[in-house]
């Protein structure tokens, strides 16, 4: 029973719910006696909340029992990436500079969730302030991949993807700067959502890089994506960067999937031979699929693509720079004094030194570089240029096309240490998902199958224009529809069981 | 701290142009701060509350939390930045200003950099000589307030030597508008004069607009001055200071003053003056040296993302700029008209601040001169003796009840002081402290005979006097009634009644 719980997407296991077939304390009980088991090993979760998770899921069963009007996830267990803040639970964003801080307050999206009736099972592993593509700069250590624990599963939202690809949790919130949501989906054989930029509140998530951050869903399957975009999306008052026109709701387009007559374009720049083979045939196996199914396939050039990456490393810097000035000991978080006592200036410098890891304050030196008099044209101005052309790329693209597609990532999940010691090669990680955040149009990551060389998850990737986030579920789900119909199920069925992996368990809050 | 040598300033004008540049910091008292929906200090409801309890994830720089722009603010910057006669951008930008201090939560300030809300425009200032200067204005822009910082232990108050320090945050995002002027030419002896009006008419103007409580003493309207001098002849413009802390009309006066003599003294020896920041220390009447300044200091000024451009619409600043209220200088000249005041008599009212006050107590009923007389003497004579301001004391209306009961013959100037400290120590109304200290005076004739004809009595020789058609007798015999009265009469009418009764 308990493992078929866990096994059940969230779509489903909230119709269960509804049915009252099962109830929500034994659903989120399944899923914390699941971290129990198999998390010491992949160390998705940087705390869990344990019984009060049974207490709140008792009270949604309540509310359910006396007849409260309850939405699809009600009930349903969710686990939310540590760069959220959450009332009451601590909330690092993967860095020590943060430990033991523990928010007055819910992050927007955290709150939609509770009001949702979800049910928060804890904070999920990430790269430090969300910089890096494995979670190895979690301060925290690194999360492992499901699919092979000796591998990394993506980031810095990999706490996330591994939690729900290793189903701990149905599904996840997590955060997309660069490609953090969908290349840890594309790695993990999950699905992840970035949606337009403004789509979802970023209030309360602890930012990185305030014109590039967006929060979105980590699930299992598109459906599930859909209805926790449902859930999260919308205007929100203390965002001033928030769209506020509504939505289209996004499981009806998941409903309504249908690609006959769609226009999709591939895009040349990112179709190479730098992609791993494999990773290129299952993203070709999918477009053919696509289009034997009605829709057409467009080739299409984005010529200034191959300066995003060059353009994304020093706004992003830029911004994170002064984004993560706030942390220097006087209000909250970890404090250092030196021996001896000292100035606020050498207490600020020694709680940053200790409290920073060396990729974070490797961008933090980028960024004031590029902010500095005298550098500012040459560096940061000529990056918001490239963002620019990168943007007109976009709409000349879509203009002819109503989706554009690539595969996610270059390769599959690679091995702990491969990429830690070339920043640059670890940064390439991101190349085809970077350029929707410059322009800030949604994408969305799906599995297309296994690479044929390494047996790991292949992810393909679609965007769509600003504020067209339902184009990206009708495509989604059309090809999700036929992959499983092909692979007589999901792809995670395929994964290894990681029963066998309950050998340090870890205890409940103490992550 | 040791005074600099100073130059007689006539000398140093003899040898030096002096140049200024002003920035006028006004806090803004919309209810709720620039970012968020904390309480505003700078809104008198909120004055005075205790450390850390007007805050919000927001002015904390919490983890996560977000700016939201205050429409008020920008309402009422843009309606300054008309009233300064500036140009209204279409379109404004935020900023963020890099640099760590403890009082700033963040660690950056949301200011506007290169695209202020207001820019080019220039406000007439009259000086208490009469002589009116049009100042430059070259940009006013909004940003947010830092926190307070107290430095607890060491002599000075300061951070260095500081034991610790303790950060109030209920300051930090309170709104603010800088105005800053152009450099400000052919000022001469006058200069110390002019920035000191210039900041009068800034206060004058955010007042009239009620967009600030500027009070000076609060902090609400702060300013920063800029002196440079350059020999005569010489047409570049010499290495400026900034006194900062400049926080009475009376200082930045004496602040530029001081400057113009310090400087000259300096350069006169030869020496050269350090661009710096100095502090004004109102006590010695002197400044002394703060943090090197440089042009090249690096804010790392970029925009703000997490905000969108300021983009007032074409009706919302012309519904504004009608909204106006007349400006201080044409206001002036009315009402100089209006109450049918000498030179002399207006710059007196002008130069105590005391003009809104007098509007209003003419308003609600006294006659210009006595809400003249009673604004510029007792009153200012009350708040100067318990260093208050006048406004502080006593409101229009009640000053005006009070000219009215003395006009009436109720009171007797006398009688209205004594009624006036009642007011003031918070007894009420003026009619109520008369009613409630029987402070009126006796119109009953009667009474008043009967007093005096017993001091007509029992002063016969004065009696015979005033008989003789030595009238000017009668005070000994008017001084005695009104004692026997307790001063609760009118002292004309005593005199002719004595008169009268001298011959009955």
């Amino acid at each position: 029973m308990s493992d078929e719980l866990i096994r059940l997407s969230a779509a489903a296991l909230g119709a269960k719910l509804a049915a009252g077939e099962v109830s929500s304390v034994e659903a989120t009980r399944a899923h914390l006696d699941r971290i129990a088991a198999v998390d010491g090993a992949v160390h998705a979760f940087l705390h869990v909340e344990g019984e009060r998770a049974i207490e709140t899921a008792a009270e949604i069963d309540r509310q359910r029992a006396a007849g409260a009007p309850l939405g699809p996830l009600a009930g349903v267990p969710i686990a939310i990436k540590d760069v959220l803040v959450t009332k009451g639970m601590p909330s690092t964003s993967g860095s020590r500079i943060l430990e033991g801080w523990i928010p007055p307050y819910d992050a927007t999206p955290v709150t939609k969730v509770r009001e949702a009736g979800m049910i928060p099972l804890g904070k999920t592993n990430m790269d430090e302030f969300a910089m890096g593509s494995s979670t190895e700069h979690s301060a925290y250590g690194p999360t492992h991949n499901p699919w092979d624990l000796d591998r990394i599963p993506g980031g810095s939202g990999g706490g996330s993807a591994a939690s729900v690809a290793a189903f701990e949790a149905p599904l996840a919130l997590g955060s997309d700067t660069g490609g953090s949501i969908r290349q840890p989906a594309h790695v993990t054989g999950t699905v992840g959502v970035k949606p337009t930029y403004g789509a979802v509140s970023r209030y309360g998530s602890i930012a990185l890089a305030s014109s590039l951050d967006q929060i979105g869903p980590v699930t299992r399957n598109v459906l599930d994506a859909a209805l926790l975009h449902d859930v999260i999306a919308g205007h929100d008052p203390l965002d001033s960067t928030s769209i506020p026109e509504a939505w289209p709701s996004m499981a009806e387009a998941v409903r309504r999937a249908d690609v006959s007559g769609l226009r999709i374009g591939v895009i040349k720049e990112l179709d190479s031979d730098g992609f791993q083979a494999g990773v290129r045939q299952r993203f070709h196996e999918s477009l053919e699929l696509l289009e034997k199914n009605g829709a057409e396939i467009v080739e299409i050039s984005a010529p200034h693509f191959e300066y995003a990456i060059a353009a994304y490393y020093l706004i992003l810097p830029a911004e994170a720079s002064s984004n993560l000035a706030k942390f220097d000991s006087v209000r909250f978080g970890l404090r250092v004094t030196p021996e001896g006592g000292g100035t606020v200036e050498q207490v600020m410098s020694a709680t940053r030194e200790a409290g920073f890891g060396p990729e974070v304050k490797r961008r933090i030196i980028l960024g004031t570089y590029a902010l500095s008099a005298g550098y500012y044209d040459a560096y940061y101005g000529s990056a918001q240029k490239v963002r620019t052309l990168v943007q007109r790329d976009f709409d000349a693209a879509f203009a002819n096309v109503d989706v554009l597609a690539s595969p996610t990532a270059p390769t599959t999940a690679f091995k702990f240490g491969e990429k830690l010691a070339d920043p640059v090669s670890m940064y390439l990680n991101d190349i085809a998902t970077i350029p929707a955040n410059l322009a800030g149009v949604p994408g969305i990551s799906l599995p297309s199958g296994l690479a044929p060389e390494d047996g790991l998850p292949v992810g393909i990737q679609f965007l769509a224009p600003a504020r067209e986030d339902a184009r990206l579920y009708n495509v989604g789900a059309a090809l999700e529809q036929l992959l499983e119909a092909q692979w007589g199920g999901p792809l995670l069925a395929q994964a290894p069981d990681l029963s066998t992996h309950e050998l340090t368990a870890t205890e409940e809050g103490a992550l | 701290m040791a005074r600099a040598e100073l130059m007689d300033f006539d000398k140093a004008l003899e040898l030096f142009e002096p140049v200024i540049g002003l920035e006028v910091h006004v806090e803004l008292n919309t209810t709720t701060k620039m970012f968020s929906s904390a309480p505003n200090p700078a809104n008198s409801q909120f004055h005075g509350a205790e450390p850390n309890t007007l805050i919000t994830p927001v002015c904390l720089g919490l983890p996560g939390s977000l700016p939201v722009v205050n429409g008020d603010a920008v309402k009422y910057s843009i309606s300054l930045g008309l009233a300064l006669g500036c140009e209204i951008a279409p379109s404004s930008r935020f900023a963020r200003k890099n640099y760590f201090y403890p009082d700033l939560a963040k660690n950056y300030q949301i200011s506007q950099y290169d695209e202020p809300i207001a820019f080019d425009g220039e406000v007439e200032v009259e000086l208490e000589n009469g002589r009116v200067f049009t100042v430059p204005i070259e940009r006013a822009h909004m940003e947010e307030d830092a926190g307070k910082l107290t430095h607890v232990g060491g002599s000075t108050g300061r951070i260095q030597g500081a034991e610790y320090s303790l950060v109030d945050y209920n300051r930090a995002g309170v709104p603010l508008v800088e105005i800053v002027t152009r450099p400000i030419f052919g000022g001469e002896a006058d200069t110390p004069a002019l920035a000191k009006a210039y900041v009068a008419t800034i206060r004058d103007i955010v007042l009239s607009l009620g967009i600030s409580e500027a009070r000076m003493e609060r902090g609400n309207l702060r300013c920063d001055a800029n002196v440079s001098l350059r020999p005569r002849g010489q047409e570049k413009l010499g290495t400026r200071t900034e006194t900062k802390n400049v926080n009475s009309m009376r200082s930045v006066e004496r602040a530029v003053r001081y400057e113009i003599q310090r400087q000259a003294a300096i350069l006169a020896g030869g020496g050269t003056i350090t661009q710096e920041t100095r502090h004004w220390h109102e006590d010695t009447g002197a400044t002394s040296a703060g943090r090197p300044k440089s042009d090249a200091d690096d804010y790392r000024y970029f925009p703000e993302p997490d905000l969108l451009p300021v983009v007032p619409s074409k009706e919302l600043v012309d519904e504004l700029r009608a909204a106006l209220p007349e400006p201080p200088a044409v206001r002036r000249r009315r009402l100089k008209s209006d109450w049918g005041f000498t030179d002399l008599e207006f710059q007196d009212v002008a130069n105590s601040g005391l003009l809104i006050e007098l509007e209003a107590t003419v308003k609600a009923g006294a006659t210009p001169a006595a809400a003249r007389k009673w604004w510029t003497g007792e009153i200012a004579r009350l708040a100067n003796a318990s260093d208050v301001d006048a406004s502080d004391l006593v409101s229009p209306e009640h000053v005006a009840e009070l000219a009215q009961l003395v006009d009436s013959g109720t009171l007797t100037d006398r009688l209205a002081r004594q009624v006036l400290e009642g007011v003031i120590a918070g007894e009420g109304s003026p009619q109520q402290v008369v009613d409630a200290r029987g402070l009126a005076v006796v119109s009953d004739d009667g009474a008043l005979i009967a007093a005096i004809d017993e001091a007509l009595a029992s002063q016969p020789d004065v009696l015979a006097k005033i008989r003789d058609g030595k009238v000017q007798a009668a005070g000994a015999v008017i001084g005695a009634v009104m004692k026997a009265m307790q001063g609760k009469a009118d002292a004309a009418r005593v005199r002719e009644l004595v008169l009268e009764r001298a011959q009955a």
